[in-house]
């Protein structure tokens, strides 16, 4: 159907059909803002509008008892007073401390099992490859909150097979007291993610043309030089996005500590800032420290992503 | 004729193949210069499968166990070996999960289903419409619509929970179905997966063809481009699906009335009330099992468009 008016010489019919083209060029010129519409409008409603909300009653105290917020009659401009009380609660503060604290240490430990498995799938040495990636990929189908009550059993002393064994071998251990529920919440985030980003990382090993690998080789380079010389070189950019995404994550954690706060008293009301924020808005009541807290939340992660991605892009300039 | 030889099938798994020919080279011991690798020697394999078996445990053994407890009653639960089957209860468990406060547990499965299921393919077809018009069409303002796609993937769901309430409020849709259906349409990363997509598997010439024959705009999307891009949409379908159903801080904020909630919020409340009634224990840990056997079965069955959509979203960067 569509064959005949491509096949035909480029010369001489081109000039009706042009026409034409030009005739429906209005449709042409319109449509592609028709297309863009739905997404362009739930855009600006449901991410640039909610900032700008919050961000006005940031700016807003209700002064007399009751709910009102916003443009309520209640509400006085008070400035920034919201953020400085933010600042200024040690719990909100302190929040921000833990989730860096478990960023630092969740992170690497899970990109770097990710990586490890993402080379072992990429080389010959793992066979049965399906079934192992499916292993390490499926927890992702897992949402966080169910993984995190399936994880919130197996650290009970009296449920877990996991407690009693340990305690079976001599050791006692307490995944729930107060140094230790923050590494039992990493756990689980390692659980939940290294698959997804193992895929990833395996994904762009898998693009590396083969070729590099034979000319390695014929010069004499051993499996672990070729890794580290050219596969992780070459998959840089899926390296730095999962690195990215997963440092935003952390200062987002939410659903696990949430979560599990049904199975130890050690996880505070402001555990995360997240939990913070929750917690000023529902139980505080206060939308407008919450909306502040909300605020400095947001400009933090987009401070550290871009910290991030500078400086990962000086190491891949010396590199 | 023309649309059959252009229509772009998934990319093939050639990678795949080729190694598990040549695992097969190694495994019969015939040496071969173009093998791919040289034969992992004996320690290589043995540590190798060591290795996997012990990671394999660590990333199964959650679910395995959650089967387990779901065929025990409460006190077995907390009297017999995690890893043990014990008597089998698991139809009683059910009929409990079933029957608990009128049948709750499954007008939540429900209400995840319309939000997750609902939303996931309008959010899909918003999606592929929009990456369509990215990448087939230049216009003014297009620059500023793919810098604020780009942009706005570094504002993370959860940051946006909290604000996104307050406007719920303003307009009077908390509480409400649309309170959680209309936020879920505005998704960055499904646009830029639908532009990628978009870009290599609908080619220009086509919907020059498709004009020349006399079809609208609006017809070469809909009966052309939207067969193209459809791996695509699968792609960012199940991504849409599984984040949604993932979805919790903004349900907790939004929605007071239980029987609007979904599974997730659900669940993590009995998980709440379990501390005072100690009977719910078991139901969260069967209602853990069935909330996640849909999601595993899609995602088991859709396994390959994972990877190429993963493969396509993430080297691009």
């Amino acid at each position: 159907m569509t064959s005949p008016t491509l096949t035909a010489p480029p010369g001489a019919p081109a000039a009706s059909p042009r026409r034409r083209g030009i005739r429906a060029g209005g449709g042409m010129r319109v449509a592609p803002y028709v297309f863009l519409a739905p997404f362009m409008l739930s855009f600006v409603v449901f991410m640039i509008l909610p900032i700008v909300v919050a961000l006005y009653t940031s700016f807003f105290q209700v002064k007399r008892s009751g709910l009102g917020f916003g443009g309520d009659n209640d509400s006085v401009f008070v400035g920034f007073d919201n953020y400085v009380q933010a600042f200024a609660n040690s719990a909100f503060m302190d929040s921000f401390g833990r989730v860096l604290l478990f960023g630092v240490v969740q992170v690497p430990i899970m990109l770097a099992l990710s990586l490890l498995l993402a080379l072992l799938f990429d080389s010959a040495v793992v066979k049965a490859k399906r079934f192992f990636q499916l292993a390490v990929f499926l927890p992702y189908a897992v949402p966080s909150v169910v993984a995190a009550l399936i994880w919130g059993f197996l650290y009970q002393p009296r449920v877990s097979p996991i407690v009693e064994g340990l305690a079976d071998l001599g050791v006692s251990v307490d995944f729930l007291g107060p140094g230790t529920v923050l590494w039992s919440i990493a756990n689980v985030a390692v659980w939940s993610v290294t698959g997804v980003n193992m895929i990833i990382l395996f994904s762009a090993l898998q693009t590396v043309p083969r070729e590099m690998y034979e000319a390695a080789r014929l010069d004499g380079a051993s499996e672990f030089r070729m890794a580290m010389q050219i596969k992780l070189p070459m998959i840089y950019p899926a390296l730095m996005l999962t690195t990215l995404f997963s440092i935003i994550g952390t200062l987002q954690l939410f659903n696990e500590p949430m979560t599990m706060r049904s199975v130890t008293s050690n996880i505070s009301g402001s555990y995360t800032p997240n939990m913070a924020i929750f917690s000023a808005t529902t139980l505080g009541g206060n939308i407008n420290l919450g909306s502040a807290m909300a605020i400095i939340l947001g400009l933090a992660t987009f401070v550290l992503s871009i910290v991030v991605s500078i400086m990962t892009n000086r190491k891949k300039g010396k590199a | 004729m023309m649309t059959q030889t252009l229509v772009t099938s998934p990319p093939p798994p050639v990678r795949e193949a080729r190694s598990r020919r040549t695992a097969q080279k190694a495994g019969s011991a015939r040496p071969s210069v173009l093998a791919e690798g040289e034969r992992p020697s004996r320690g290589a394999r043995i540590a190798a499968w060591i290795f996997m078996g012990a990671i394999t445990f660590y990333f199964l053994v959650p679910v395995y166990w959650l089967i387990v407890a779901s065929t025990k009653s409460t006190a077995e639960l907390f009297s017999t070996p995690g890893f043990v089957f014990s008597n089998f209860n698991l139809m009683e468990n059910l009929v409990d999960l079933s029957t608990y406060n009128d049948g709750i547990f499954w007008r939540w499965m429900g209400n995840s289903m319309i939000y997750s299921g609902l939303g996931s393919i309008a959010m899909t077809f918003v999606c592929l419409i929009s990456g369509y018009a990215l990448a087939m069409y230049r216009f003014t303002g297009r620059t500023i619509v793919l810098g604020a796609v780009l942009g706005s993937m570094l504002i993370p769901q959860t940051v946006l929970a909290q604000p996104t309430y307050l406007l719920l409020v303003e307009l009077g849709l908390n509480n409400t179905i649309w309170g959680i259906l209309l936020p879920s349409l505005a998704y960055p990363f499904g646009v830029l997966l639908a532009f990628v997509f978009a870009q290599s598997a609908m080619p220009m010439e086509l919907l020059e063809a498709a004009r020349l024959d006399g079809a609208s705009e609006w017809r070469a999307f809909f009966s052309i481009a939207l067969k193209l891009l459809s791996p695509g949409g699968v792609t960012i379908l199940l991504f849409a699906f599984i984040g949604s159903w993932n979805n919790f801080m903004l349900p907790l904020l939004v929605l007071s009335d239980a029987r609007l909630q979904p599974v997730t919020v659900g669940l993590s409340g009995w998980s709440q009330a379990s501390i005072t009634i100690p009977g719910l224990q078991t139901l969260v840990v069967i209602g853990s099992l069935v909330s996640i056997i849909p999601i595993i079965v899609v995602f088991v069955s859709l396994q390959r468009y994972w990877k190429t959509g993963l493969a396509a979203g993430g080297v691009r960067f």
